[in-house]
């Protein structure tokens, strides 16, 4: 799917820590990807396991006591790291722009949400007012609201929560980014306005070609819309590979897990559920070797001790567990 | 799925009718259950599903009279429950809530929030044997005993759940209202929920009402499943027949929207989506309720309300389509 694209966004052992009074919390523990340009990439995982924390970092939205304390984010070749206050803001909403789980806490109450839109692209571009009130019609089609004129004028209160998030979207898309991050976008939705927004998303992605960072817990969701996926444990990337690789030859003991434990709509009799025993991570007191480790049905001796290495399974396929690394002698 | 189900009905809902009255109106109400007709049987799980707003949480509380209905009665093995002094029920009716960590007490132990329910119903003769029964449920609900004197914040959402549930079992109740009690949980933790409460009910023999929006955990827990919109039931089948044979157009919306975690599957399937939002309970929509998103509507469908009947044995559904 991606192969012949241009790379857009490379993540080198990227680590950010939060320094707490209790102790340093490493959120994000060392991980590495790459996004090419039209590629929608998944980043799974349960509250906590910092895949939210590595998207802020991406968006230089990192705050106190959170800081990035190592690797690289290189985007269309420059690290996004070095970039000072005021290159973030030009890139920030222009070239990346991120849209949040919940829409109402993201939409200024005070204002209504034309004006809003009209914002972001007047903060970029150099636009007349009646070209941006234009852009901004043209968008709100684009989202599926209906009679735009008329929604343009209204505040983010008069509208629906799924309504809200197809605001969000157009302020998201106003400047025509080359990656979206969509963090949670659907969770707090209702599923059938969660169909109808991914099914948006999808859409858009098809018209515009933007690369899409897609994180959420939902791993329907994600064998929905995502090319690729990478599933995140404790900081880490445990697993990554195409939706294929994921859903129909996991290798990775936790992405197996998430996946019998599951109930399905579409399963054909009844099955208990096979659940994932343990509690998840303590994140300031994390165990040595492999986090995953303590809740892991298949944990040997290495395991509790070191961190295992990246081993690929080829065709970008990479799983960390000690049982895929071959052995020597 | 629990096979053992009585004949009987355990609770009863007849044309149950909660409405709140809205604040500076003039005798507004916000309909959120209007005329619910519904039997429990003993030892079955009734699941309930529907959009955040249906009224589903409602209906959940006003079945344990935890808000007194608007008109309707409740029964509870046959007896009139709809007026009567509630403590004594409420040893036999519990419920579990969505968020683990707003329904515990901050200020008390675990032992202490347990331990309430035995005092109200003067459950235990001494300290030691309290003592022991608190013990014993928490090592029901996979805690450790010795963790009683600990304070709910000290544990994660998946614990602090297993001590809302061991506080519901104090008593040995018989029915319990599950209200989205995995929801607010992580994925690795909602499998582990669910199995002890299957498990539950098969040792405590429980019946269960399981409220979620969440689909594929109702149709796995639920022996027999009701779809509710805007305050009504609008259609109630056993789960299988449900899902394999759904009737009413929303049923189908509802269940061609739930995500798959299957990348091929997910994609090959056509979706009838459901356009627009769900109206206000206030001023419901005039005859079927649905029909104003319904892609199926006809002329007839705006006026008059359809008859919750009986399609096929054991397979109710409101629609003049059908």
């Amino acid at each position: 799917m991606s192969e012949n694209r241009e790379l857009l966004l490379s993540v080198k052992d990227l680590r950010v820590s939060f320094f707490t009074h209790a102790g340093e919390v490493k959120a994000v523990g060392g991980i590495s990807y790459d996004l090419h340009r039209g590629e929608v990439m998944g980043i799974v995982g349960e509250s906590g396991s910092g895949k939210s924390v590595e998207a802020y970092s991406i968006m230089g939205l990192l705050q106190s006591p959170g800081r990035v304390i190592g690797g690289s984010i290189t985007l269309d070749g420059e690290n996004v790291l070095d970039y000072n206050k005021e290159q973030l803001q030009k890139m920030r909403g222009n070239r990346i722009s991120m849209i949040f789980q919940n829409p109402m806490t993201c939409l200024n109450p005070v204002y209504t949400v034309g004006n809003q839109i009209a914002e972001a692209l007047t903060a970029h571009k150099n636009v007349s007012h009646a070209d941006a009130r234009a852009a901004v019609i043209e968008m709100l089609k684009l989202v599926g609201i209906p009679n735009p004129e008329k929604r343009m004028k209204q505040y983010p209160h008069e509208l629906s929560g799924g309504m809200r998030q197809r605001v969000m979207i157009a302020l998201a898309l106003i400047c025509e980014p080359d990656l979206l991050i969509a963090d949670e976008p659907t969770t707090a939705l209702d599923v059938t306005i969660q169909a109808q927004i991914l099914e948006l998303m999808k859409d858009v992605q098809k018209k515009t070609q933007m690369a899409i960072i897609f994180i959420t817990h939902n791993l329907g969701v994600v064998a929905d819309i995502c090319d690729r996926v990478s599933v995140m444990y404790a900081g880490k990337i445990v697993e990554t590979g195409s939706v294929a690789d994921i859903f129909y030859r996991p290798r990775h003991p936790y992405t197996l897990g998430l996946l019998a434990s599951m109930p399905r709509v579409d399963a054909q009799e009844y099955e208990r559920l096979v659940p994932i025993e343990g509690t998840p991570v303590d994140m300031l007191n994390p165990p040595p070797g492999c986090a995953f480790a303590p809740r892991c049905e298949k944990c040997m001796n290495i395991c509790i001790k070191a961190d295992p290495p990246e081993t690929d399974l080829g065709d970008g396929h990479i799983v960390n567990c000690w049982m895929e690394v071959p052995r020597d002698e | 799925m629990n096979e053992n189900i009585g004949a009987t009905p355990l609770v009863e809902t007849q044309k149950l009718v909660k409405y709140f009255p809205v604040k500076g109106s003039q005798g507004q109400h916000v309909r959120a259950v209007d005329g619910i007709s519904l039997a429990i049987a003993e030892g079955e799980t009734l699941g309930l599903v529907g959009e955040s707003g249906c009224g589903k949480t409602t209906l959940g509380r006003t079945m344990l009279r935890l808000y007194d209905p608007t008109s309707g009665s409740l029964f509870y093995r046959g007896e009139d429950i709809t007026k009567v002094k509630m403590l004594a029920y409420r040893r036999k009716m519990q419920i579990i809530f969505q968020d683990p960590s707003a329904s515990l007490d901050p200020r008390m132990t675990v032992g202490e929030i347990i331990g309430e329910p035995l005092d109200i119903h003067k459950l235990c003769s001494s300290k030691a044997e309290k003592r022991d029964r608190v013990s014993e449920l928490l090592t029901i609900v996979g805690l450790n005993s010795e963790q009683a004197n600990r304070y709910p914040h000290e544990f994660s959402g998946g614990q602090q759940q297993r001590i809302g549930i061991a506080r519901a079992l104090a008593v040995n109740p018989e029915f319990i209202v599950c209200d989205e009690p995995i929801s607010a949980l992580d994925v690795s933790i909602q499998s582990q929920i669910v199995n002890m409460l299957e498990d539950m009910q098969e040792d405590l023999k429980l019946t269960y009402l399981f409220i979620s929006h969440d689909i594929s955990v109702v149709r796995h827990i639920s022996n027999r499943i009701g779809v509710m919109y805007l305050g009504k039931l609008v259609e109630l089948a056993t789960s299988n027949e449900l899902n394999t044979n759904p009737m009413h157009p929303y049923t189908r919306n509802l269940l061609s929207a739930v995500p798959i975690p299957d990348p091929d599957k997910s994609r090959a399937r056509s979706r009838e989506l459901l356009q627009g939002d769900l109206p206000s309970p206030i001023n419901p929509p005039s005859g079927c309720r649905f029909h104003t998103r319904c892609p199926l509507a006809k002329p007839e469908c705006s006026q008059s309300e359809p008859e919750f009947t009986e399609h096929t044995p054991g397979h109710f559904a409101a629609c003049h389509l059908i």
